[in-house]
């Protein structure tokens, strides 16, 4: 069975079709690129996935049960997490409470047990800050860990997303633009991460990107997108040399 | 976990003041070196501080701006003071009523918190600090025309006056509109408000550091993200403003009790009190608990020590609130401090390597 199977998916804003008819099936542990010129409506399919956005018509099933038309939290219970674009971390919370604020729904106790300081806070916690530096130490960022998560370098505060995504256990993990203002050597580390999470987490990955370099590098499957509908779809080999995929992306 | 201790050491070092304050103000009554004036002002210490730790809660841990903190002061206030009237015949200790009555300000003010956070915390900014400006005057005004009377037949309600009440010969009126409820006992004391204060502040900063604290702070700094891991943001919003509502309820039943007449008016629970409880919070630090404790007393102590100056003592207050102010919050003042801290870091290096 496919980890991600959509169908039909449309929303629209206003009279502007934003994204149209859009299907995409993705198979467990599959590392698949979703690609297109700005403005094709890329980030609005991972919101409409994330359920930020309420599609218009169409259905989204995960792992078998369907999520269309459920709330960001449920969608995140159900096993789908993401990163943004433009980074959106917990500024002001230290590098290992960004990643326990991504633990919030594994490791439980109630308030009053935290005010009071029961014996469950303590024994919680210590799970929780062994979990969230074993998380951390994948990417590198446990000699960080209590630095605020805006004192890091931009690519760490990038890594640091994952990380936080990762926290939450998902099924599905959707990477909008990881790459975005990262230097190659960046970018080439970058690659062996997402790697790496996939392999060791054994993770289905699906991500946007501009660098033709890392979608090249990593993805296996890509699905391109054009004002709002999908242009072509399949490996990654045969799209990037697609006559349709170079007149409206790539280039000559 | 270094970090564990780290916390744990900064949350002692707070509760070290206060015990601290109280254990000087000990020293100074036993050698009789207090003033009549410093006595009068204990107790509104303590209440101010709670106000300002309890607003903290939600303008620098929750990041809502609200101005209506007083309403929730207020409605502890009255609900304690409305118990103990009430009790009077029928629980003869003064100390129990009072306990019990703060216990019932903490939960009314909590339930009210609530019900108003359910509408108001769907806002955003400055409207959800105008609405929780105009919840905090309505309660205010909403008592100031309330009369309840107490007969051998039970409660009695009207909003005219104390004869539509309509009592039999026995009826006592317990709340008489605007001139509010007279004749609660005194039974705030200093000791009280430090062991209120301390309780506070544990709540509150064992909230911070847990997990639910962290739900609050993540909203706080990201409304989305936090969504998108799947934290929920009705229900922490809605913890973190009515725990600070009750909280603020406590310090409303200590104040009902430290006045022989409780009547609301604009300058106790109204717009203004909110505005100063409010800069306390913005003085000492939004999020920085200990600050705000720290501004409330100060700023409370100022006019009080200031009094033989006269004409020139709001003139003084002002300028300390503009000193203060660019300490904590201009960039270049940051800057200073980081550089100053970093000499100090280094001297202190510097001595060990030395020794």
């Amino acid at each position: 069975m496919a980890m991600l199977e959509v169908k039909n998916l449309g929303i629209s804003f206003g009279g502007l079709k934003a994204v149209d008819d859009f299907n995409i099936t993705i198979e467990k542990g599959q590392l698949y690129g979703l690609i297109g010129p700005n403005g094709a409506g890329k980030t609005t399919v991972f919101n409409l996935l994330t359920g930020v956005y309420r599609p218009d018509h169409g259905s989204i099933h995960l792992d078998g049960a369907s999520i269309t038309g459920k709330k960001t939290i449920e969608i995140n219970q159900a096993g789908i997490a993401r990163t943004f674009q433009n980074i959106r971390l917990f500024k002001e919370l230290t590098v290992l409470d960004n990643v326990k604020a991504g633990l919030h729904n594994h490791f439980r106790y109630s308030t009053l047990e935290g005010i009071l300081r029961l014996p469950r806070y303590f024994k919680v916690e210590k799970e929780m800050n062994a979990r969230a530096m074993e998380l951390l130490k994948v990417f590198d960022l446990d000699g960080e860990y209590d630095y605020k998560a805006s004192n890091l370098p931009y690519g760490k505060q990038r890594k640091l997303e994952i990380a936080r995504a990762l926290a939450t256990e998902p099924k599905l993990l959707l990477l909008d633009e990881p790459a975005a203002g990262m230097n190659p050597n960046e970018t080439a580390e970058l690659m062996e991460t997402i790697r790496f999470v996939r392999d060791h987490f054994d993770m289905t990955i699906l991500l946007i990107e501009h660098d033709m370099k890392l979608v090249s590098g990593i993805c296996e499957k890509l699905t391109v997108l054009n004002f709002g509908q999908v242009l072509t779809r399949g490996d990654t080999a045969e799209v990037l040399n697609d006559k349709r995929v170079i007149t409206a992306y790539l280039g000559e | 976990m270094k970090k564990n201790n780290k916390l744990f050491l900064q949350s002692s070092i707070t509760y070290g003041i206060v015990i601290g304050c109280w254990v000087l103000v000990q020293i100074l009554s036993a050698t009789g070196h207090m003033t009549s004036l410093l006595k009068g002002i204990l107790v509104p210490l303590c209440i101010y501080s709670i106000l300002a730790v309890s607003l903290n809660l939600t303008v620098g841990i929750l990041g809502e701006l609200s101005l209506g903190h007083a309403g929730f002061m207020c409605l502890g206030a009255f609900s304690g003071a409305f118990f103990t009237k009430c009790m009077e015949g029928s629980i003869s200790s003064v100390q129990i009523r009072f306990f019990i009555a703060l216990f019932i300000g903490a939960v009314v003010a909590g339930i009210f918190g609530f019900l108003i956070g359910i509408p108001v915390l769907r806002l955003k900014g400055d409207y959800l600090a105008i609405v929780t400006l105009a919840f905090g005057e309505i309660i205010k005004n909403l008592i100031n025309v309330m009369y309840i009377g107490l007969d051998s037949t039970g409660f009695h309600f009207s909003t005219k006056d104390t004869t539509s009440l309509g009592m039999d010969s026995t009826g006592v009126v317990i709340i008489k509109g605007a001139q509010g409820i007279t004749g609660t006992p005194k039974a705030s004391t200093f000791g009280i408000g430090v062991i209120l204060l301390l309780l506070t502040l544990v709540i509150v900063l064992n909230l911070i550091n847990s997990r639910t604290g962290r739900a609050i702070m993540a909203i706080r700094d990201n409304r989305i993200a936090a969504e998108s891991i799947g934290i929920n943001i009705t229900k922490y919003k809605l913890m973190a403003f009515s725990i600070s509502a009750a909280l603020a309820g406590v310090a409303g039943v200590l104040y009902a009790h430290n006045l022989s007449t409780l009547a609301a008016t604009p300058k106790n629970f109204g717009y203004n009190m909110s505005i100063i409880i409010l800069v306390y919070v913005v003085l000492g630090g939004l999020g920085n608990i200990r600050g705000s404790m720290i501004a409330a007393v100060v700023l409370t102590l100022l006019p009080e020590l200031l009094r033989g100056l006269n004409d020139y003592r709001m003139l003084i207050y002002a300028i300390v609130l503009i000193a203060m102010m660019l300490f904590n919050s201009s960039p270049k003042a940051i800057e200073m401090r980081a550089v100053f801290m970093e000499k100090v870091k280094k001297n202190k290096n510097a001595a060990k390597e030395a020794a």
